[in-house]
Parts: C-alpha cells; structure tokens; sequence
C-alpha cells in the first residue's frame, strides 16, 4: 500500500511526460486524479494503523550489505505523509493557467510527490538518501523552469547547498551502518541497535555530519541563506511544497537520525542544537519583520517556525527534565511540522495569487484589498493568525506542545524563544494592515481580481484542517503518538 | 599454455586484423561494414570473456590473471567499445581511412585488455604501451583538423615521457627484486629507496593511462579535439584498464606499508579536486566533459587507496562501470548532435530535442552521484570502501567534490532546459542514437542490478598477497 502511494505518483509523472498530445486542463485533470491517490491510499493505511512500523514492505536491493527498499510508517512518519498528500494535492490544484509547458510541470508536481511520500515511508536509510536527492532534483527544475526573477540562480544555490548537506548525511549514514553489527542500512535495526552509543570523537563528527545536513534542509540558521531566493523566485504552489513538505524533510531526518538512532551522543549536543534553534527563531522573526516583499517575509517565518521544531527534538533527546516533558516536546514538534506544512502551504499559495494577479510582492504596493477581495483577505487573515500561534488554530497547539516541554527542560533557552513569538505576532499583524487594509493603491484599485471557485476551494480544504487541529487536536496527537518514538531509557 | 584463457584477447586481434583486411577490399562507401564486423568480434570476445568468468587462477607462467577482476573488466572494456563503435559510422563516413578506424580502435582495446588482466610488469608495460601507441592514434584522426593533430600530440608527448619512466620503473623494480612476476612480489615489502622509486615510476605510467594528476593533461585535450566517438573511447576504456592494473598493482605491496596507499589517496584527492576546478570554467562542452574525466579518475582512486578490503575491487568495478555507460551516454549525445560543443549550442535543447537532452542530463547527474543512477551506486560503494578503509578524510574531500562538480554540470543542464530555441539541431545517423540511448538505459540498469552483481559476482583479484589486508 505505502509503495504503491509512492509509484503510482511517480509511474503518473513519467506517463504525462510522455504523451505530448496532452493539452494544458487535461494534464492538470490528470495530474489531480493521480495526485489524490496516495492520500486515499494512506486514508487506508490509517485506519488500518496498530502502532509504530506497520503496513511494512521489503524487497531487496543489494543484500550483500544490506540495503532493500523497505517501507513502513510510524505515527510520526504516516502523519506526514498524510499532511504532505494534502499539501500535495493543493499545489497540484492550484489554478496556474496560463502555464507554459505545463504537462512538464505537472510530471515534476507528481514525480515531488512520489519522492517526498517515498523519503517519510522509507525504513532503510539509503533508500531515505535516494529520496532525499531526488526531491533536489524535482524542486530544482520547478524553480529554475517555471521560477521567475532570479530563478535560475536561485535554483542552482538550493541544488547546490542541500546537495552538500545531502552528502553528508551519505557519509553519516554509510558510517551508521558500518558501526553495525552486521552492515545493514535497515532503520529497525540501526534504532533498536543505536550504534556508536560509546565511540566519542567519531559519534560526534556523525552527529556534525547529521546536523549540518539535515540543518541545511531545514533550514537552520546559518545555513538558511538559500531559502530566501528559492522562495522568492518559485511558482506559488512550488514554494508551498518547499515550505510544506520538504523542509519537513530535514526536521523528519532529525527525529529518525539523530534522536532515536543516536541518542546517546544527541543527548550531550542537545544543548547546543537547541541554542541554534532559538537563534533561528529569533533570526528568522526579525528577519522576516524587516522585509518590505510579501513573499520574502513569509519565507523568513520559515526559518523561525522550523526552529521551534528543531527546538522541540533537541528538547526531546536533551535526556533532562521528565519523561513526559520530552514526548510533549517531540509531540509539539511533529505537530508545528504539520501545522507549518498546512499554515505555510496555503500562506505561499496566497502570495501566488498576488503574483498570478500583479507580478509583483512589495508589500507597500499594495493595500485596502479587503475592500475589493474579501475572500482572499479572509483566507490571508486566517492563515496569518494561524502562523502567529492564535489559540484554537494548530500552530497554538504546537507552540504550547513545545514550550511546554521546553520550559522544563532548558528554561532560559524557552523563554527566550517566546520572544520569537512576539516578534511573529507582531510581523503578521503588520503585513495585514499594510496589504490588506489601509490606503488604497495603484495595484489595488477596483479591477483587483478576487479568489476563484478553485482557488478557495483549495485554501479552504488546507485552512479548514488547520482549524480542526486547532480546535480538537486529540485524533492528530494520538496518531503522533510521541511518547512511543522516544528512544527508551534516554 | 592453454591459449584458450586467451580467448577473448585472441577474437579481439583476429577481428582487427579481419578488418584492416576489409578495409583494405572494400569499397569506401561500404566501409560501415567494418563497424559491424568489429562488434560482432567483441561480440564473441564478449562470449568467450563471460564463459570465464568464474575462474580465479593465473596462467601462461604467472603472467596473466584469470579472475573475477579480469572476467568483469574484459566485459566492461568490451561493452565500452561497442558502444564507442556503433558512435562512429555516420561521424567517419566522409573519412578516407574510415574502415581503419575500427581496426586501431579495435587494437587499442587489446591494449587495454592486457593492462587489465597483466600480472607480470613485462605484459603491464605490453599492454600500456599498445593501448598509448593505438591511443595517439586515434586522437590524432582527423590529420587535417590542427586542434585534433594537437590533442593528438600532447597524448603523445605525455604518454611517451610515462611511458619511458614506466620502464625504467619495471627495471628498478626487477632490479632490486629479482623478478618481474606479481606472484613474486606479493606481500613482499619495497622499502629501499631503488624500489621505491621503481614502484612510483611505475605507478606514474599508470596514472598515465588513467588520466590523474600529475599526467592528467592530456584527457581535456583529447576529449575537446579527438573525433567525438574516439574521444569517447579514450577517457573510459584505458581509464578502466588502469584503475583495475592500479588495483591489482597495489594490491601487491604489504598491508603495513602504507606510504603507497597514502601516497594514492593524495592523489585521488588532487585528481578530482584539480579535474572539477578546471572544469568549472569550460566553455566547451567537450573540454569540459575531459576535465570531468580528470576528477571521476580521482573518485576511481579511492578504491585503490584501499586495495586489499573486500569491498575495494566491487566497488571499482561498479563505479567504472557507471562512469563507462555516463561517459559514453555523454558524448553520445556530443555525436549525435555532429560533435557541436559551444556550451550555448546547447541552450534549449529540451524543446527541440528532448531524448538527446534527457540522456545528457541524465547522464551528467548520473557523474555528480545522484541517485537512483548508476553513479550514486558507484559513488556509494567508493564511500563505503573508503570509510571502512579508515579515510574518512578523502570521502569528506570527494564530497565537496561532488558538489563542485555538481556546478559546472548544471552550467550545460540549465541552459538545455530553461532557456528556448527556434532551430533544430541536425543529428548524426541512427546507429549513434542507438548507442546513445543504450548507455542512457545503461546507467538506470546497473543501478538496479548492481546489487546481484556485488553478492553473486566472483570479484576475486589476483595474486592475493600471502598476509590479508585487515580494515580498521
């Protein structure tokens, strides 16, 4: 079931990329139907969930040293797989025409999809790396093909740095695997095994090796230098899987990685990642509020919202503080994933249909739009107030998930993050005043288009789970189930 | 002497000679001929090598090695030429000397097959000398073409200096260790000072042959002024021959001695650092592509740095065998398109000839070790070699080669398929696209099936030295 949500995405990629005769609303069609598949499929997969590496798969690959393509969730990894189907389906529906070679765009939007359902589902850490590469490729000729602006440079910065931090984690990874017992590169096993528990120096240079990579991903401050143009310069609905999925991708590598396959020497460097995170939090809010370009701010709140991730797994592998403090924390981080998946997704499809309307992101551009699109200041609003963590909205859950569990364990370190949320609170207000009330612009005069059926119907889909988990979290978290992923005895 | 071990040497010759006679009877028109003779030769060749594949001995008096290293790498040299040969009917066919081409390239091979299985410093200096000789040859083709006749000369002018000091390295080293035969050498250790040096002449020829620093420079010439299908054949099938030679040659010294191993990895590190440096600047594709060759001869190394562990000799082949079919998928397309090579011939290539440019991309992302490729798998098993082997340090500097690299790949990439055109390019015959599309379908098979390679492969390499190498 999990291997076919994966190739049947991608077998649907490479059968629009070979039938030119396809015209634009066709591929787009197409491309919908295909796309909705692996979320049916999961659907499946969780209601028939028992608990932490079900539905598993194996067929072996190169057995000599232990490689097969193994698949199986947890609760952690069939939640988002679930909020990247969604996430994917959005961005597939999302109305682009008029688009250039558009069957190609879909091929790329579905082989995405495949790659980043494929990377949560793997049980074997190079069939991880394999996904976790190509999902640099697919975003690269996103970026670089239906991009404007800087848009090549910009996508060959991103293929660049992640490819660095992706090669690191090659390196870790081979030598994980040849700390084992017997070499295998099966997850199982490397978790239940937790080699390297004792070997100091090497254990270390294999976590460096881990966060930088997965750091890039993410993006921690100060590898985050990429994601800004990336952003900036994507189609809307490419930075909404960016954001979406695959910066989750690196958050997703830490959990796996770094706190359950090696707790031991996580639990002496949570310290430090955790004080990485709170700068990123930090960086990333203040950044973003002195941006004047919509798209641009948006991104920066990236950096700040993955930092409370980070700050959550490092918090949970810290070893201090309570048992129950650290499932919260790992808890809040694996629901802000979602929530930012969610929130984020729908504000960069937002900022598309700025660009699809006026080609342009200066925010002091524009204003007064609630006047003249209501919808789409009433989507913007709600999700702008879900990113800043407003109570009954999932990014509350998580943020108070985190903090929770950051209070007990690094006080000081938890309290400085708050700060974080201020400045957020305070960025988003901003941009909604500035956009969406106040003066009214050139850009913004009567004929400023508002939300199509299509557009709301995808922004409604992706707002309305960010209001559900907000106001009853309780089916998310038991499907998370946290407390089950933290390594025993840590 | 059993010439039947010979086998697959002995279809290569008798098809050269075969068709330097077909050459010489038949109409030019019908020259196209010889090319379909030369790969039903390799063919057989390729029958007879497969047919061997299980042994693990050495024969006529210690000279030659039949073993798994041997029966792999005759069938990857032999694959390589058939591909390079099915590039080159169109691209020679206004050539006088068209039928002949086959016959050097065919000696060449030879060459090379006798460097791969030599296990006796005579026959090594045998094969690298045939495989030079037929090798400036075929870089020089095109006589009237100044930057071909230069290519051809700087091949030359290194290779003969190599060449020489290669022999000079086997007489110090038969000097000092009273035999020339690897049966003899195993295991024992070259300390002083004269073997030392015989065994650093020695390995320079073979650097040589491999295209790595310091005798490196000849691989960007020949690739940008070689005809393209001979360009081809140049940066891969000796490039095999002497990394598998290396390997085996290295093999030899005692695992307690590891100035050489060191000495190698130094090597490896300035080869793929210097070769991706260089390339970043191209502004011909092909030039390019040769400097590109320079630093995968780096990553080659690795194994060898490491010669002696169980994975080292797996993990060579495979990634020859990725780098062969990326290679040659690469200048396929270069053929295809009639050898055009101004990097801004190929900007929009996506639209107006999207097999030729999915291959080339393909093939270069297959180079920078992305996977599902065959070159991730490559790549993968040098990692893997090299960490267990205790060098961390050079798969560290071979990742951030990997990402230079990735660099100048996408400079061709990029323009192919984000930038548009209105003219479309002319291609070269069918039997180049062919070939051009097999070593494209080449680096999605040998990742697949690498795998059953590695676990059921006999991948024996002989003479094992008496004392095992252990990793750390």
């Amino acid at each position: 079931m999990l291997s076919l949500a994966v190739l049947i995405p991608l077998a649907g990629a490479l059968t629009l990329a070979l039938m030119p005769q396809l015209r634009e609303a066709q591929a787009r069609t197409a491309a919908i139907a295909v796309a909705a598949v692996p979320l049916v499929l999961l659907l499946l997969v969780w209601i028939g969930f028992d608990g932490a590496f079900a539905s598993v798969e194996e067929v072996p690959w190169m057995p000599a040293i232990g490689i097969a393509w193994r698949m199986g969730v947890d609760g952690i990894s069939l939640s988002l797989g679930l909020m990247s189907a969604v996430v994917f389906l959005a961005a597939v529906a999302w109305p682009m025409a008029p688009l250039p070679r558009a069957r190609a765009y879909y091929a790329w939007l579905l082989f995405l999809t495949g790659v980043s359902l494929g990377l949560f589902f793997a049980l074997d850490m190079i069939v991880f790396y394999v996904f976790f590469d190509l999902s640099l490729v697919g975003m690269y000729f996103l970026i670089g093909r239906w991009g404007h602006g800087e848009a090549q440079a910009a996508a060959l910065k991103f293929f660049v740095y992640t490819l660095a931090g992706s090669l690191l984690i090659l390196i870790g990874i081979i030598v994980l695997a040849l700390s084992m017992p017997e070499t295998t590169f099966d997850m199982r096993a490397v978790i239940a095994e937790a080699p390297l528990a004792r070997s100091g120096l090497t254990a270390s240079l294999v976590l460096l090796a881990f966060v930088i990579g997965f750091g890039i991903k993410t993006p921690l401050f100060p590898v985050h230098t990429w994601l800004p143009p990336a952003h900036v310069d994507a189609p809307g609905p490419a930075s909404a899987i960016l954001a979406g999925v695959l910066l989750k991708m690196g958050t997703y590598g830490m959990v796996r990685f770094l706190l359950q396959m090696m707790p031991d020497t996580f639990s002496r460097w949570a310290l430090p990642v955790a004080i990485v995170a709170v700068i990123s939090i930090l960086w990333g809010a203040f950044v973003a509020l002195g941006q004047g370009n919509l798209k641009r701010r948006i991104a920066y709140t990236s950096v700040n919202h993955m930092g409370y991730t980070v700050l959550g797994i490092a918090v949970a592998g810290s070893a201090l503080g309570t048992e129950a403090a650290r499932a919260m924390a790992l808890t809040g981080a694996v629901v802000e994933m979602i929530a930012h998946g969610l929130i984020t997704g729908s504000l960069f499809l937002i900022a598309g249909a700025f660009w699809q309307r006026r080609q342009d992101y200066e925010m002091n551009h524009y204003g007064g739009i609630a006047g003249v699109a209501p919808k789409l200041t009433g989507a913007a609003a709600l999700a702008s107030f879900a990113s800043l963590g407003l109570p009954g909205l999932a990014g509350f859950v998580a943020e108070l998930h985190i903090f929770l569990g950051a209070f007990v364990v690094y006080p000081w370190l938890a309290a400085i993050g708050l700060i974080g949320i201020l400045i957020t609170a305070a960025l988003f207000l901003q941009m909604l005043r500035q956009v969406f009330f106040g003066e009214v612009t050139s850009q913004t005069d009567s004929v400023f288009p508002d939300l199509t059926r299509s557009e709301v119907l995808v922004l409604s889909g992706m707002l309305a789970l960010v209001v559900l988990i907000g106001v009853w979290p309780l089916w998310l978290l038991d499907l998370i189930d946290a407390a089950a992923a933290l390594p025993a005895g840590a | 002497m059993p010439v039947g071990d010979l086998a697959p040497e002995l279809a290569v010759l008798l098809t050269a000679v075969g068709v330097l006679i077909l050459a010489m009877f038949l109409p030019h028109r019908h020259h196209a001929a010889c090319a379909w003779t030369a790969v039903g030769g390799l063919a057989t060749a390729g029958l007879f090598a497969l047919d061997q594949l299980q042994e693990s001995r050495l024969t006529f008096s210690g000279t030659f090695a039949l073993d798994g290293a041997t029966g792999w790498t005759r069938l990857l040299i032999l694959s390589a030429t058939a591909l390079c040969v099915l590039l080159a009917p169109r691209w020679f066919a206004s050539d006088r000397r068209h039928g002949e081409f086959y016959a050097v390239l065919l000696f060449s091979t030879l060459g090379a097959m006798a460097m791969a299985g030599a296990a006796d410093l005579m026959q090594l200096v045998m094969g690298v000398l045939l495989s030079s000789i037929t090798g400036y040859t075929l870089a020089a083709y095109h006589r009237n073409w100044a930057i071909s006749l230069e290519a051809g000369m700087k091949y030359f002018l290194v290779g003969a200096l190599a060449n020489a000091l290669m022999v000079i390295g086997v007489v110090l080293v038969m000097g000092m260790m009273g035999t020339t035969g690897y049966e003899g050498l195993a295991g024992r250790p070259m300390t002083d000072a004269l073997t030392l040096t015989g065994l650093m002449l020695l390995l320079a020829g073979l650097f040589f042959k491999l295209g790595a620093v310091p005798a490196h420079a000849w691989m960007p010439d020949v690739a940008e002024g070689a005809p393209a299908p001979a360009a081809a054949f140049l940066t891969v099938v000796p490039k095999i021959a002497a990394a598998v030679a290396l390997i085996r040659l290295v093999q030899l010294i005692p695992a307690g001695d590891s100035a050489v191993r060191l000495l190698i990895a130094i090597v490896a590190a300035a080869t793929m650092t210097l070769g991706n440096l260089a390339a970043l600047w191209q502004t011909d594709v092909r030039r390019l592509i040769g400097w590109s060759s320079v630093s995968q001869s780096g990553y080659a190394l690795m194994a060898v740095a490491v010669a002696g562990s169980a994975v080292a000799l797996p993990a060579l082949l495979i990634f020859l065998a990725a780098y062969a079919a990326a290679n040659i998928a690469a200048f396929g397309v270069v053929t295809y398109l009639r050898g055009r090579t101004e990097l801004r011939d190929y900007s929009g290539l996506f639209g107006t000839r999207p097999f030729a440019a999915t291959v080339l991309v393909i093939a270069f992302l297959s180079l920078v070790g992305i996977p599902p490729l065959a070159g991730f798998v490559g790549k993968f098993a040098l990692f893997l070699a090299a960490l267990e082997g205790g060098l961390a340090w050079l798969a560290v500097i071979a990742v951030a080669n990997s990402v230079l690299s990735l660099v100048y790949y996408l400079r061709v990439a990029a323009p192919m398929a984000f930038e548009r055109r209105e003219d479309t390019p002319q291609t070269l015959g069918r039997s180049a696209g062919l070939a051009t599309v097999v070593a494209g379908a080449l680096i999605f098979i040998l990742s697949a099936s690498a795998g059953g390679l590695w676990s059921g492969a006999n991948i024996t390499l002989l003479p094992q030295p008496p004392v095992e190498y252990h990793s750390e």
